[in-house]
């Protein structure tokens, strides 16, 4: 078997093995699997609205995985995506009701505002390691916690002792009732064409510039960059920045689009963290980000169908959903296992 | 070669698919025909299905959506019917961005009334009330504007206001607590009537007030309770859902260690007497400040069923509708202590004491 051929088989075989360990779970705990995936392929796939919601579901995981893989690709590991999210988060929805503007100027001033936001808490991480060497996952993950606070502050004292902000105006919104005449009112928005600009916007970084090639190369190694005339000081901070502002716009998504508002959260939304694992299972590569981003958009959204419609109890549902991601991330074990399969052969 | 086994590959996977497809399409048949039985079984009225969908708490949350739920599965059985499509269910929500799918994948499933328990959901019931006009909505322990949406709160305050006044007279070291989940209108509620109450049979105790910020966060009440026991307070009262658990596991921890301390708990809105058991004589629940979700359930359903749906409405249980009240202490509070509570309860249902929603700042 060729590379190629192994390169596509690995995922495909991956999720079959999922998909089966998952069904004996279900068989083991009384449960129809048939009935069970069913529920499932219907919760992602099964009408427009649940397309429409799948699809909302991928935005904020595209723009969260292409942050985590950006950082990837330059030697970093921002592991502060869902702080700098929520900051974004923050930004637009403040941003999105408390200014009047016509929707050509507010709604990309909203978007503008998460970006730069979640920038800027992302540089704060990426000057900090720059300068006093201070590793960025500890500064990322401390300053999720800030950021979480911080909001939840804020939030409280922008709506008077409130949880949460008021509503956006109309022109910051990115939904539109076209598209929800379209999927039958589901929250889908107009989020995920941003979220697909960003995608090409990385790789042009990444692929087409001077300095996506120098990020590169710090990424590969420190010293050889340096050595070779590049500043690592400067593109360090500049990869936090970037990647920073990709999981702002995120957080973008969530306020102009799926909720309209910011509001107190208890914890942590894990956008940010699952966005680790779509960047890994994506290979760091803009195009890999949009593969896992669906992956995981789906099954977390499709896994919402499988109480409703097969019965199944949640717990038996996070599960499978596990199970499913698991094995496709640990696609290495089996794309060894397929190459001695494969050699076995030519050996016959 | 190659080619040829990729070939392979993929029309094995189609056929996969095939297969699997079928077999949907087979167990699909006999359900229909199910219906069509127990359609047969009772033809004198179409039942009216009921639904909710439950805040992140979970049905288990041995509290606010658990009660809710106790009033559907009641609702339920008062009309025979079964869980499913056509009779009663539920839906978790695991976080904010659920409700509103969890809404609409209920409403798709064409139940009559559905439910939305949690102050967090009004706006996501608004939103959808809105979509769908044809729709009935009730949403529990927050207001929505909608002609479809009846509106159900409580007077927690009334039901906390005896609460303080059991925790008041109960305690020994003249400080008591109060943990909150998320510091909202219902909880301000809870803890406005608390103070009022201690305050009112004991002006000079101290109150020690933590809001967690969750309500499905057993590991952070445990600390909180324990913070909160280390430094001298004997009764805690807990409104925080989930979160509550762990103030009654501390309670118990430290119960069973020395079982002459005065560690008391009072629970929320369901009986949380099971939670304090430690053996058949010990139990560290003082009593429950009862919130009558069931009880508004099932009769919102009935009224609902009976064409009185009550849209667009909003309707208030206290101490006068018994919609809150204490639970059953189980010889846990004395009887002269009892009987302060009682005074103070018709002093609040004649009108006598108003209770505040809000805590005095």
């Amino acid at each position: 078997m060729s590379n190629r051929v192994i390169n596509i088989l690995v995922p495909i075989v991956s999720i079959i093995i999922g998909l089966i360990v998952g069904a004996i779970v279900m068989l083991v705990s009384g449960y129809d699997p048939v009935q069970g995936y069913l529920a499932l392929w219907t919760g992602i796939f099964g009408d427009s609205y649940s397309i429409g919601n799948t699809i909302r579901q991928i935005t904020p995981y595209i723009l969260a995985g292409l942050a985590v893989a950006f950082a990837f690709r330059t030697g970093l590991f921002n592991i502060g995506v869902e702080g700098q999210l929520i900051i974004g988060w923050l930004a637009a929805a403040w941003v999105g009701y408390a200014f009047e503007l016509p929707k050509i100027i507010h709604l990309p001033l909203a978007l503008l505002a998460a970006a730069v936001a979640g920038a800027f808490w992302a540089f704060i991480a990426g000057f900090l390691k720059a300068k006093f060497k201070v590793h960025e996952v500890i500064a990322t993950i401390m300053l999720n916690y800030t950021a979480l606070y911080i909001a939840n502050a804020v939030i409280k004292s922008l709506s008077d002792g409130g949880f949460k902000t008021e509503r956006i105006q109309e022109t910051a919104s990115l939904r539109s009732p076209f598209l929800r005449e379209l999927t039958d009112n589901s929250s889908l928005h107009y989020g995920i064409i941003v979220a697909l600009i960003m995608v090409a916007v990385m790789w042009f970084i990444l692929e087409k510039t001077p300095r996506g090639y120098e990020l590169k190369a710090v990424g590969f190694n420190q010293h050889a960059a340096e050595y070779a005339g590049m500043s690592v000081n400067k593109n360090i901070i500049l990869a936090m920045t970037i990647s920073g502002m990709f999981a702002g716009l995120a957080g973008a998504m969530e306020a102009l689009g799926t909720f309209q508002n910011a509001a107190i959260q208890a914890g942590f939304t894990g956008i940010g963290f699952d966005g680790i694992a779509v960047a890994l299972l994506g290979a760091n590569t803009p195009l890999g980000v949009i593969f896992g981003a669906t992956l995981f958009g789906s099954l977390k959204y499709g896994a919402l169908n499988m109480p409703n419609a097969a019965g199944i109890p949640e717990e038996i549902v996070s599960i499978i959903i596990a199970l499913i991601i698991f094995f496709v991330a640990s696609g290495y074990i089996i794309r060894v296992g397929l190459q001695k399969l494969s050699k076995k052969k030519e050996g016959q | 070669m190659r080619k040829r086994k990729f070939g392979l590959v993929l029309s094995s996977v189609l056929a996969a698919g095939a297969i699997l497809g079928a077999c949907g399409a087979k167990d699909e048949e006999p359900e229909k025909e199910k219906d069509d039985v127990s359609k047969g079984d009772t033809p004198t009225e179409e039942a009216f299905s009921i639904a909710m969908v439950t805040d992140v708490g979970g049905i288990d949350d041995k509290s606010f959506n658990q009660s809710a739920w106790e009033g559907v599965q009641a609702y339920g059985k008062e009309h025979n019917l079964t869980e499913g499509d056509g009779g009663f269910a539920y839906l978790q929500s695991k976080d904010h961005s659920d409700y509103d799918p969890n809404l609409n994948a209920l409403l798709r499933r064409d139940f009559n009334l559905v439910f939305g328990v949690g102050f967090m959901m009004a706006d996501a019931i608004e939103a959808i009330a809105l979509d769908n006009p044809e729709a009935k909505f009730a949403l529990i322990d927050a207001e929505a504007k909608a002609d479809n949406v009846v509106s159900v709160l409580f007077k927690e305050q009334e039901g906390a206001f005896l609460a303080g006044v059991a925790a008041a007279k109960m305690s020994q070291s003249g400080k008591i607590g109060f943990v909150g989940g998320v510091d909202i209108p219902v909880i301000n509620r809870f803890h406005a009537g608390f103070v009022e109450g201690a305050k009112a049979v004991n002006p000079d105790i101290e109150i020690q007030v933590k809001y967690t910020g969750a309500f499905d966060k057993a590991d952070l009440g445990k600390i909180t309770a324990n913070s909160m026991y280390s430094s001298g307070v004997d009764v805690i009262f807990h409104a925080a859902g989930g979160t509550g658990n762990g103030v009654f596991s501390e309670a118990k921890e430290r119960k069973k260690k020395d079982p002459n301390a005065n560690v008391w708990v009072i629970g929320v809105d369901a009986d949380q007497y099971e939670e304090g058991k430690i053996d058949d004589t010990t139990n560290i629940t003082l009593t429950s400040m009862l919130k009558g979700v069931n009880a508004a359930v099932v009769d919102i359903s009935n009224k609902a069923k009976n064409g009185e749906f009550p849209g667009g409405t909003t309707i208030t249980y206290g101490l006068a509708e018994d919609g809150v009240k204490l639970a059953d202490s189980r010889g846990a509070i004395p009887e002269d202590v009892q009987a302060v509570i009682d005074e103070y309860k018709t002093k609040i249902v004649s009108g006598e004491i108003v209770v505040p929603e809000k805590v005095e700042k």
